[in-house]
């Protein structure tokens, strides 16, 4: 199973989803001729697209909307707000190459605010899977879900097998002196850190945040009060996503912590991902190094 | 069929819908030359063109219309307490936190198929609705009401691309071309003539009417070419502010608030076309 099969499995059993594009048609090549006019291809026009989503919605449909991840939360913004948000429409976002996975695109293509100006949509969802499996548990639940929700899409190799999948619960992988909380593609490089930080004597958790929003407080912060550090680890700004959401709670919460933000304070340079990794100083290695850093100082 | 009204039923009715609009231009005011402007319009439209009723507003099979430009909301809220489907009484709340009623449309005013008010998004909403209406078979018409001053907007000439890309022959957009933008008249700031030719360069059918002048409206509308495939633009020739002489295509009358006194002299107007005596500042909003 992948990606389009998963859309085709619900699109022939479920009159109400129609799929649009805004000529991004990497991960979903072979619908057009199997769905056909419920394959919505507007062209190069994100606001067009999102327009038109909200009036199918409006008309009972769950559109499927596809862009790259940076066009579609940022070009698109204030129909997304607008249109859906305000309206509350169960648009489904799929945001194409976010994070690192924009690889050589330079910073143009690089979505690297689009969780925190999603998350600023009252009523809006994210989901960041860690890769496509766990995608695609997560998008099972997530695409007849009657909200709006963005997905940064993610349909790297798993290096894991995930367990079930819950809107508003983050994945525990393990547990440990140091909580590592991510999404998205570094959950792999987290788990590379683990097996460094262990062979120094750490104890180490692990935990796939699966959707920051809702995000999943209690666990989270039974996690948080029982670490002596706790470590934010994201292909994002600093400001807005992850460490942002964590550092909220914990104030609102009146709990101490120590946290460790490991994200971006600019764009990152363009290359192929591994060397974008290496450069930028997310790899398993280089993350375990930071943090044993920051133990030590 | 849809029973319909004779041209002087309709100018009585569009009378009564401009006294409530008028009425709203107080206790904080409200976009009086946009409201005017496009009143007969909306009028038209509900009264004799649209399969839209009070018993029908959730019917998938019903007629939708749309306000793109959104501050135009008092002329839709006028004509929607005329037929009922909005109660009078309501009206009154305009701009009290214990109603729905302001400045822009809100959903839930009986009537308002949807918000708007930020410029350039109802052009492709519509186009969603007009989308699922072709993909279902279904003969629903669908109308969206832009402003002139609107059509700066980009998502506009996008959403005109892919509507006519899409063969949305089932899509009427009606621009309300009073020649004036919030400060500006719209050809001394960002000119859109020749509009006809704009639009059929998107591959649009387009005709042009009075937008006043009911004959006219109903001409346009009942000969409307079906299902080639082309989207529908109506430029209708409107003014700023239609009615009341002395704010007519005024560039300074675009958001009005009057006092009592000025408002009573204004209805006065509406009927006696007698130029009141304005001397409540002229407000510009942006």
């Amino acid at each position: 199973m992948n990606y389009e099969q998963l859309l085709l499995d619900l699109l022939q059993n479920d009159q109400r989803y129609v799929v649009l594009t805004a000529e991004n048609r990497a991960s979903i090549r072979n619908l057009p001729n199997v769905i056909q006019d419920r394959f919505i291809d507007t062209g190069i026009a994100e606001q067009t697209m999102i327009g038109m989503a909200a009036g199918l919605a409006l008309r009972g449909r769950i559109p499927i909307v596809h862009a790259l991840a940076a066009f579609l939360t940022m070009r698109a913004f204030e129909f997304i707000r607008t249109d859906i948000g305000i309206a509350n429409l169960p648009v489904k976002l799929i945001g194409a190459v976010p994070g690192f996975l924009s690889d050589g695109n330079g910073p143009a293509h690089q979505a690297i605010e689009d969780i925190s100006i999603m998350r600023g949509i009252p009523g809006m969802n994210i989901f960041c899977p860690a890769d496509e499996e766990d995608m695609l548990l997560g998008l099972q639940k997530i695409l007849p879900y009657n909200s709006p929700f963005y997905i940064r899409y993610n349909n790297s190799k798993p290096g894991i097998k995930h367990s079930n999948f819950e809107i508003g619960k983050a994945e525990v992988l393990s547990s440990g002196e140091i909580t590592i909380l991510t999404y998205g593609i570094l959950l792999n490089e987290a788990l590379k850190a683990k097996k460094i930080l262990e062979s120094a004597g750490k104890s180490v958790g692990i935990v796939n945040i699966r959707t920051i929003k809702p995000f999943d407080k209690g666990t989270i912060l039974n996690l948080c009060t029982d670490s002596k550090l706790v470590v934010t680890l994201e292909d994002h700004f600093l400001t807005g996503g992850l460490f942002s959401v964590l550092s909220e709670l914990l104030v609102l919460e009146n709990l101490n912590c120590k946290v460790f933000p490991l994200a971006l304070n600019s764009w990152f340079k363009p290359a192929m991902l591994n060397d974008v990794m290496e450069f930028e100083r997310f790899t398993g290695k280089a993350i375990a190094d930071k943090i044993l850093k920051e133990i030590e100082s | 069929m849809k029973q319909t009204k004779s041209i002087k039923e309709l100018e009585h009715i569009s009378l009564k819908v401009r006294e409530h609009i008028i009425k709203m231009a107080t206790g904080g005011g409200c976009f009086l030359g946009a409201s005017l402007s496009c009143a007969d319009i909306i009028v038209f439209l509900y009264y004799n063109y649209l399969n839209i009723s009070k018993d029908n507003l959730k019917d998938p099979k019903r007629d939708y219309l749309f306000l793109s430009k959104g501050h135009d909301v008092p002329a839709l809220y006028g004509t929607l307490a005329e037929l009922g489907i909005l109660e009078k009484s309501r009206l009154i709340n305009h701009l009290k936190t214990n109603d729905y009623i302001y400045w822009h449309p809100n959903v839930n005013v009986p009537g308002v198929e949807f918000h708007s008010g930020s410029l350039g998004h109802l052009l492709s909403v519509s186009m969603g609705i007009a989308y699922d209406c072709k993909l279902k078979y279904t003969d629903n018409k669908i109308v969206v009401i832009l402003g002139d001053g609107e059509l700066n907007e980009g998502s506009i000439w996008e959403g005109a691309l892919v509507a006519s890309a899409k063969k949305l022959d089932n899509l009427i957009a009606v621009v309300d071309r009073n020649k004036f933008q919030a400060n500006l008249a719209t050809e001394d700031l960002i000119p859109i003539e020749p509009l006809d030719k704009k639009f059929e360069a998107f591959g649009w059918n387009v005709f042009k009417c009075d937008g006043h002048d009911f004959n006219a409206l109903e001409n346009i509308f009942n000969t409307l070419p079906q299902g080639d495939g082309k989207p529908v633009v109506i430029i209708a020739d409107t003014i700023r502010g239609k009615g009341l002489p002395s704010i007519e295509s005024r560039a300074d009358r675009w958001f009005c608030n009057f006092s009592n006194e000025e408002i009573n002299q204004l209805l006065e107007e509406l009927y006696s076309k007698h130029k009141t005596n304005l001397t409540s500042e002229t407000l510009v909003v942006r």
